[in-house]
């Protein structure tokens, strides 16, 4: 279904950016995986990539919030794969704690790494996909954006600026073939929920009783990202925790 | 790199991917008036910088042909 297309995932080292890289590799597309931290598990992703689905992979190290190094690194990854068509902005972290003692610096990388992290993205692959005439962009957001969340004003706060980053693409780039789309996660099963316990009272408010899975996260991103005629658009894959 | 080489071109690249005549194409031209809208001016560098062999990293709007090659030689 996306055979020869070529996809990029930030932040797929592992989580829910790890599952859509595989997702879309199982769907014929090449993969640039991009992580930060965890090179050990970003080759990992890759070899495991490669030997499962046959495509090509790469992994590439880099700071989505940093405009130059993401600037090289999409130069990189068009002499690598020579086009781009799927961006798939994952790349994300969390620095919980109450408002009033949040400090800034808390505050600030949150919202470099989630909201500039994907805008920096954006910014320097639009470029190859408005030449190519087409493109998907699926941003990961978060329930959290839609329905706030105590303790992550600053998590929070930068997801809920990717639907707005999300809808203004969306509408700058569908003359050019481009779709821009979110996703929003509820509470899923990764690394960066390790601390929320099964017994947690937060389970009895999803209405589907669980935590979701990195892979149903994937399921989603692979639809949006094989959509032409959906635009602007949040999708929600959390048990039904926000409507 | 000098003027007539950039104009020459942006001329070129404007022709292949509008119907604007070459005689169409004068230094104070603006971009919407050959058919170019400001998406369409991102793809028009990209075509440039490989044409040109520069990289062209515009963070303004360029109105008219001469703005273009104006920026261009800056470089």
């Amino acid at each position: 279904m996306l055979k020869a297309k070529v996809s990029v995932v930030t932040g797929s080292s592992r989580g829910i950016g790890r599952a859509v890289a595989v997702k879309l590799a199982s769907l014929g597309s090449d993969v640039a995986v991009v992580y930060h931290g965890n090179s050990a598990k970003a080759e990992e992703t890759v070899r495991s990539i490669i030997e499962n689905y046959g495509v090509k992979a790469i992994a590439y190290k880099a700071d989505v919030s940093s405009y130059d190094e993401t600037k090289e690194l999409v130069k990189k990854i068009k002499e690598d794969f020579s086009r781009i068509d799927i961006l798939v902005n994952n790349a994300g972290i969390v620095k919980d704690g109450l408002i009033a003692m949040m400090s800034e610096q808390s505050f600030d990388s949150v919202i470099d790494t989630n909201l500039k992290g994907t805008f920096n993205m954006i910014r320097h692959v639009c470029p190859i996909m408005i030449r190519e005439k087409g493109g998907r962009i699926v941003n990961i957001s978060s329930v959290s954006a839609i329905i706030g969340n105590p303790g992550q004003a600053n998590y929070s706060a930068s997801k809920a600026g990717i639907i707005g980053l999300t809808k203004s693409a969306a509408k700058e780039l569908s003359v050019k073939n481009i779709t821009v789309n979110a996703v929003a996660p509820g509470f899923i099963r990764t690394d960066m929920t390790e601390n929320i316990g099964e017994d947690n009272p937060l389970i009895q408010m999803i209405p589907l009783k669980r935590f979701g899975e990195a892979e149903e996260v994937a399921e989603a991103v692979a639809f949006l990202a094989s959509s032409s005629y959906i635009t602007g658009e949040v999708l929600k894959v959390d048990g039904g925790i926000a409507m | 790199m000098d003027e007539k080489t950039i104009f020459d071109a942006i001329k070129e690249t404007v022709i292949e991917r509008t119907d604007a005549n070459e005689d169409d194409i004068k230094m104070e031209s603006t971009f919407r008036e050959l058919g170019i809208d400001s998406l369409d001016t991102v793809e028009l560098l990209m075509n440039l910088e490989d044409k040109l062999d520069v990289t062209i990293e515009v963070d303004r709007k360029l109105e008219t042909v001469k703005d273009l090659v104006d920026f261009i030689a800056a470089l």
